[in-house]
């Protein structure tokens, strides 16, 4: 029998998600993010370097002999549900979980990649795959791609992991010909990414190597996103109860109108599950679990929805005020359509699942 | 305190004692019981340890390896699940005595006398009363206790009421009161010559419940949980444990109601469809999450660290045994005009994913009423979880007796 998954978070986890709160709160709120985000930057550079260096949050991934931190996914997870909480615009997802599980799925006593892996995990620099940020980790994906389009945190990548024919490539962005696309979510923005020949570029695997690492990094950048729908979902759930609680019509508290507790009860029920799929998850990543693929494609097919769900529920009863560009409602609706998008739609999820518990198609 | 390794030794020495094999059902139950293995985290003399709750699984996993016989708590739900509790933390020593015992091996079954003709989601308005004879005592009552409660009224949906030898009731003492404050808790005797159960027949065709009249049912003042007057307040116990239990258990993949339908997609591949493929892996995805979210308060429960999350799994479960009930029906075409038994019957116990799939779905159009209506449980999310205010309500100062019926 197989080992029960812990679905609970750990001491050390809550501490983790404290510092982290911390540091968002104190780096300003979804207010800032909306002028950055207009101004065409949505990051903060100085954001990134206490998230990635003094937290550390970059390198919980990557083992402590390859200078990181050899913590797990779980962390990784608690990081991401903060993160999603704030909608705050980091190359967290893209960078310390993507690439950096790609990374660590090559021949890391090679120098190229273990010199990459540790300046990742320390934060000194950051990479993305250049692939779409639609891609999942059971589709095709782009080789000799002459032009990559909706990459997402391009912009702010020192490297982009390339693949090419023959393998895949670490490419300097510099080297790189990057455009910014408009993205639906202002909070992470996307990219088009044309890279040009591969001389200045650096071989890090073969082909058979690379496309397994390529998935294996798409898997758990999609198990991980989970945590992040479930941390928008439960802002959004919190800051519509506070406002509901609070706007008087008709003499009363909207909040007690039944017709709104029913809706919002029924999101809480939604959140609660959303976090138990989304910890089982990042367990059975982070414990290499076998059950891994279907532990993801179980939390992707439903966290998606849910954080939609909140989102939209989140404009609806905050109604005239929800609709304004001021309030951040926006900012957490783009995000979670764009989430439900990201690595892979629920209905590919559905399909990589009906294989895996063999429910197959008529 | 107790720990595992001591349980462990303590389960293998009643093992010992009375190997499974070669001892009657009862009679090892019994020595369970006696052993403090029954429920570890009730008091020593009454099955259980003091010992934390969460090792109830090392005792449960090593009789399971062992084969030994269950209590089947599925005939004694209402009395493990409810009136154990209540009676635990309300009754006198006494009592726990006389009732945890037989309750627990399942010798004596307990059914709940609560809901009435007119008091269903609005429970506190119920309207069985209660008066106190001070003129006599029944020969049954116990020693110290004031005078005999003569209980008047009707009872409805009274789940194995025409098996049980005893009932959790609440009845009203005192009608100038508003209604929460003049309700008291008692135990009932299901024997009394005043107590008539009869079947009440439900959509399935058969009778799992029944309608309970009560005229001048007589019971004795030690029989009474509370004080008088309180019965409002035992009765949040009771209903809290109803809704605790749901948790409690552990489930396999694919082990609720979507075990059969997913049996049958793979063994029939000529009722597939791609409308009912896509409907089938959403409710399949969504059990599974169901499932891992009992999974993550059981495991709350055992850290010590009780989540409001119990309140949302009945929502959870009743709304995905009725879609995938449903489903399963419709998957079945032809065969799904059919129905198994329309036979009137009085069942022991209920097997909600046993039988045909159109009992299945019949059966599960109760799992949202029953032990409080989803929107009553909706409105108990928002209210205590949430903190969203109440509706405005006008029943709270009124006299009982002056509401309107
Ligand atoms: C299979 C089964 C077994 C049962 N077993 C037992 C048993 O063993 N013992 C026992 O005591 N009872 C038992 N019951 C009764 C059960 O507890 C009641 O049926 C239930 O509490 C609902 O009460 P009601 O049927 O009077 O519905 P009502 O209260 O009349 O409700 C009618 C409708 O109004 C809605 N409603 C009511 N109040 C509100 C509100 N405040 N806000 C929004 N909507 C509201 C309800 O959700 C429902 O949809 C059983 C019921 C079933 C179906």
């Amino acid at each position: 029998m197989n080992a029960q998954p812990d679905l609970l978070y750990s001491e050390a986890e809550d501490d983790l998600r404290a510092a982290v709160r911390s540091l968002l709160s104190d780096r300003g709120d979804t207010a800032a993010v909306l002028v950055r985000a207009e101004a065409g930057a949505p990051y903060d550079p100085e954001l990134w370097k206490a998230l990635a260096g003094d937290i550390g949050a970059a390198g919980l991934l990557v083992p402590e002999k390859l200078g990181g931190h050899g913590a797990s996914h779980r962390e990784a997870a608690v990081v991401l549900e903060e993160l999603g909480r704030g909608v705050t615009p980091a190359p967290y997802l893209t960078s310390s979980v993507i690439a950096t599980e790609t990374l660590l799925a090559l021949d890391t006593e090679t120098v190229e990649v273990a010199e990459l892996l540790a300046a990742l995990a320390a934060g000194r620099r950051t990479a993305v795959l250049a692939v779409p940020l639609s891609a999942s980790p059971y589709g095709p994906l782009p080789v000799d791609a002459p032009r990559v389009t909706g990459v997402a945190d391009a912009a702010v990548a020192d490297v982009l992991l390339v693949l090419k024919s023959d393998g895949l490539y670490a490419v300097d962005r510099a080297s790189a010909n990057v455009e910014a696309q408009t993205p639906l979510d202002l909070t992470r923005p996307l990219a088009a990414v044309t890279v040009g020949d591969t001389a200045r570029a650096t071989l890090l695997a073969d082909t058979a190597t690379a496309e397994q690492a390529v998935r294996r990094g798409l898997l758990a950048g999609a198990g991980l996103l989970a945590s992040e729908q479930l941390g928008l979902a439960e802002w959004c759930l919190e800051e519509t109860v506070r406002h509901t609680r609070e706007r008087h019509q008709f003499n009363r508290p909207v909040g007690s109108f039944q017709a709104l507790k029913h809706r919002m009860a029924q999101l809480w029920l939604e959140v609660v599950s959303a976090r138990a799929a989304a910890r089982n998850a990042a367990d059975a990543l982070a414990t290499g679990s076998p059950e891994a693929p279907l532990a993801v494609a179980v939390a992707q097919a439903y966290s998606s929805r849910v954080a939609v769900h909140a989102a939209e529920e989140c404009v609806q009863l905050h109604a005239g005020i929800g609709m304004t560009w001021e309030h951040p409602a926006h900012l957490y609706l783009k995000r979670a359509k764009a989430d439900e998008v990201a690595l892979g739609t629920p209905g590919r999820h559905k399909e990589a699942l009906a294989e895996l518990v063999g429910l197959q198609a008529p | 305190m107790t720990d595992a390794a001591e349980l462990l030794t303590r389960t293998k020495e009643l093992l010992a004692a009375h190997p499974p094999a070669g001892t009657d059902r009862t009679e090892f139950l019994k020595a369970r019981f006696d052993a403090g293995l029954a429920w570890v985290h009730y008091p020593k003399g009454l099955g259980g340890l003091d010992a934390p709750r969460s090792l109830q699984a090392v005792v449960d996993a090593e009789l399971t390896a062992a084969g030994a016989p269950e209590n089947d708590p599925r005939r004694i739900g209402i009395g493990l699940g409810m009136a154990a509790p209540t009676i635990l933390k309300y009754g006198s020593q006494e009592l726990k005595q006389r009732f945890l015992r037989p309750l627990w091996v399942g010798e004596e079954v307990w059914c709940q006398l609560f809901s009435e003709p007119g008091a269903g989601s609005d429970l506190a308005a119920l309207a069985t009363r209660a008066v106190r004879d001070d003129e006599g005592t029944s020969h049954s009552s116990e020693a110290g206790s004031g005078g005999d409660w003569v209980i008047n009224g009707q009872k409805v949906w009274t789940s194995s009421a025409h098996v049980a030898r005893w009932a959790i009731l609440i009845a009203r003492t005192d009608p100038d009161l508003p209604k929460h404050r003049g309700i008291t808790y008692f135990i009932c005797d299901m024997t009394d010559p005043g107590v008539e159960v009869r079947p009440l027949r439900q959509i399935t065709g058969e009778a799992e419940f029944n309608e309970v009249f009560l005229t001048d049912v007589r019971i004795p003042d030690a029989h009474r949980l509370g004080e008088v007057g309180e019965g409002w307040k035992v009765a949040q116990t009771t209903l809290m444990n109803e809704r605790v239990s749901i948790g409690g258990s552990r489930i396999p993949r694919e082990g609720g109601m979507i075990g059969p339908i997913a049996r049958t997609w793979r063994e029939r591949p000529e009722l597939r469809t791609h409308d009912t493929h896509q409907r089938l892996l959403t409710l399949w995805v969504e059990a599974e999450v169901a499932r891992l979210a009992g999974e993550r308060l059981r495991q709350q429960l055992a850290a010590g660290q009780p989540g409001p999350e119990g309140s949302g799994m009945k929502l959870a479960f009743a709304r995905l045994n009725q879609e995938i009930s449903g489903l399963e029906v419709e998957l079945l075409g032809e065969e799904g005009l059919l129905y198994g038994d329309w036979t009137m019957s009085r069942p022991e116990l209920v097997d909600f994913t046993g039988r045909d799939a159109g009992y299945r779905y019949l059966r599960s159009k109760g799992n949202s009423i029953e032990g409080g209506t989803s929107e009553v449980l909706l409105n108990i999310v928002a209210e205590r979880v949430l903190g969203l205010p109440s509706e405005p309500r006008n029943d709270k100062d009124v006299a009982w007796k002056d509401l309107t019926r």
